[in-house]
């Protein structure tokens, strides 16, 4: 389904600030298949996502979705196909255009001049109540005025309702409440598997990581360091995902107190 | 000061309100929907006065408005291309075009700031013949404005609702979630400002027409004047995206008949721009400093203009 062949990024070339955010990474991702992605902050999670989506040309490298190289193909042309959730839920809907507005432009059916059927916005109605957030009876009110929650399970319903080839989940609950989260979450397990998407969701939660999808990679350094499924995830603990983490970033870095640091971070994270 | 007096100011401002509502029309769309600021506004409005003129002067009243509304589109497709294919601020590309349409404009009138239209066939002399002949006073001004301003708002209505309507309203209200539609922010704002100024230069080619002349000024100043009618006619109606086109309107009503009854009252001409200056000024700064003290309760609405 997808294909990253050796991507190479570095913000900055030639600068003190110089960053080289994606280190020769490659990835191979399986039709169907559900990764989460957990890495410390600056590790190049979210950096992976933009080069995925084109956000900014890789300077090296190639791209291959489903059998097409979109390496050099621009943002809004690979967005057809590609779905994306960012952490901020203000991101991904319009919040002065009401819900149904929103669901027609995700959509995206029917020429420039078309305009929504009675039948595609009933549609809307039903898929909307499968949130079970009473948002279906709240289809003309402006998506700023919902909670932080209902406007990313909406979101995600907008970025599954096209059938993209891929979706990319960016931390998609960390700004929410926990017990909203979890629900989002659900929701995200559930939409995944029966509209069988392909998937990569980055997480802070080494918990949720392991919960959900098939398979777990970890990343360091702009690049995997650690890729696990299968039997081996399965038995896999938060504990040992951690000690995995320190042992297999400590081989690419020196600095001991970054390490902590990152440890400390992630620890920090479980707690919360 | 008699009624019929009073009555005449009426309908002279009203008829001043209805062409000029074109082009608050014109900012409903490319300021309120695309939340882009265009100020071309002011060489758009006169470069269609100038066009319409030219092409009446040549003998084809009926064309001069088409061609009038195609100048337009071809001022607007240039601001949009300087904003999102070249790199330039979009405050800064409505500059660059509405100076240059200025040198345009005179060339246009053939070298001259002048063009008079007293002689001239124009569909007002056209309509007005028409009206003569049935008996019918001289209503001509007041039809053929509201006949525009008609077509126009039910233009919107529908266009503002289609697929690429959504697409420009959600362009200026949140472009990342546009780009991540596959939709092209690039494409809606082109279109959108090509419509806008189509509905400027309209307006300034009917104003010129009705009052029999085109001066190379006639539209200085048109987007402070535009806005001001605009942000008033947004206190009037807040709601839905017909009614807020037709609050424009009234905006433009309510600016000219304050404006006409402060002249009546022996304001000088001249503090037109002033008076829409600070209407300006009052309608965008009093909601921020009231706000102000509010900011942390809205914060997480967001509820902001463009796209509303």
């Amino acid at each position: 389904m997808l294909e990253i062949k050796d991507i190479w990024k570095v913000f900055n070339p030639g600068t003190m600030d110089e960053k080289i955010a994606l280190n020769g990474l490659s990835l191979r991702v399986g039709d169907g298949e559900f990764i989460s992605i957990i890495g410390a902050n600056g590790a190049g999670k979210s950096t992976l996502f933009n080069a995925i989506c084109g956000t900014f040309l890789v300077d090296r490298g190639s791209i291959v979705l489903d059998g097409t190289d979109v390496t050099r193909v621009p943002e809004h042309i690979r967005a057809k196909v590609i779905g994306r959730l960012f952490q901020d839920p203000m991101k991904g809907s319009a919040p002065g255009m009401s819900i149904e507005e929103n669901l027609i432009l995700a959509a995206g059916r029917g020429g420039w001049l078309s305009i929504s059927s009675p039948a595609e916005r009933a549609g809307f109605r039903d898929r909307l109540a499968l949130l079970a957030m009473g948002l279906e009876d709240r289809m003309k009110a402006p998506v700023g005025l919902l909670s932080g929650g209902q406007r990313q399970a909406l979101t995600l319903m907008m970025a599954t309702m096209a059938h993209p080839k891929l979706l990319l989940l960016d931390e998609h609950t960390a700004a929410l409440d926990p017990g909203t989260a979890e629900k989002v979450l659900k929701l995200t397990a559930d939409i995944v598997a029966g509209e069988h998407l392909t998937c990569l969701m980055i997480t802070h939660n080494m918990q949720s990581a392991l919960d959900l999808g098939d398979r777990t990679i970890m990343m360091d350094g702009g690049n995997i360091v650690f890729d696990t499924w299968g039997e081996e995830r399965k038995r896999l603990t938060v504990e040992g995902l951690l000690e995995r983490f320190r042992v297999s970033s400590g081989k690419k870095l020196d600095n001991d107190r970054m390490l902590l640091s990152t440890a400390k971070d992630l620890q920090h994270d479980l707690k919360r | 000061m008699s009624f019929l007096d009073f009555l005449g100011l009426g309908q002279t401002a009203l008829e001043l309100a209805l062409f000029n509502s074109l082009t608050v029309l014109a900012l409903y769309l490319s300021y309120s929907m695309l939340n882009v600021c265009d100020l071309s506004t002011d060489g758009c409005y006169t470069f269609g006065a100038a066009v319409g003129a030219m092409v009446a002067l040549a003998g084809y009243p009926l064309l001069s408005i088409p061609a009038a509304m195609l100048a337009g589109m071809v001022s607007g497709f240039i601001t949009a291309l300087l904003q999102t294919r070249m790199g330039v601020n979009s405050l800064l590309a409505g500059i660059v075009v509405n100076t240059g349409l200025y040198s345009i404009n005179i060339a246009v009138m053939e070298g001259s700031s002048l063009k008079n239209l007293n002689k001239t066939t124009t569909v007002f002399t056209m309509l007005k013949d028409w009206l003569k002949s049935s008996g019918l006073g001289t209503w001509q001004n007041l039809i053929i404005g509201f006949a525009a301003v008609l077509a126009v708002i039910l233009f919107l209505s529908f266009f503002l609702r289609t697929r690429m309507g959504l697409a420009i309203r959600a362009t200026g209200n949140n472009p990342d979630m546009v780009r991540s539609s596959s939709i092209d922010p690039r494409f809606t704002t082109t279109v959108g400002l090509v419509i806008a100024n189509s509905f400027t230069a309209l307006s300034g080619c009917l104003m010129a027409q009705s009052q029999k002349s085109v001066t190379v000024d006639i539209g200085s100043g048109m987007v402070t004047v535009a806005l001001a009618s605009l942000l008033i006619g947004g206190v009037i109606i807040r709601r839905g995206i017909t009614l807020r086109a037709v609050g424009a309107v009234l905006g433009t009503f309510i600016f000219r008949l304050v404006y006409t009854v402060a002249l009546r009252f022996h304001l000088p001409a001249y503090m037109l721009k002033l008076v829409s200056s600070v209407i300006v000024l009052a309608a965008l700064s009093i909601p921020y400093l009231y706000g102000k003290g509010s900011r942390k309760r809205i914060a997480g609405l967001s509820v902001s203009k463009g796209g509303e």
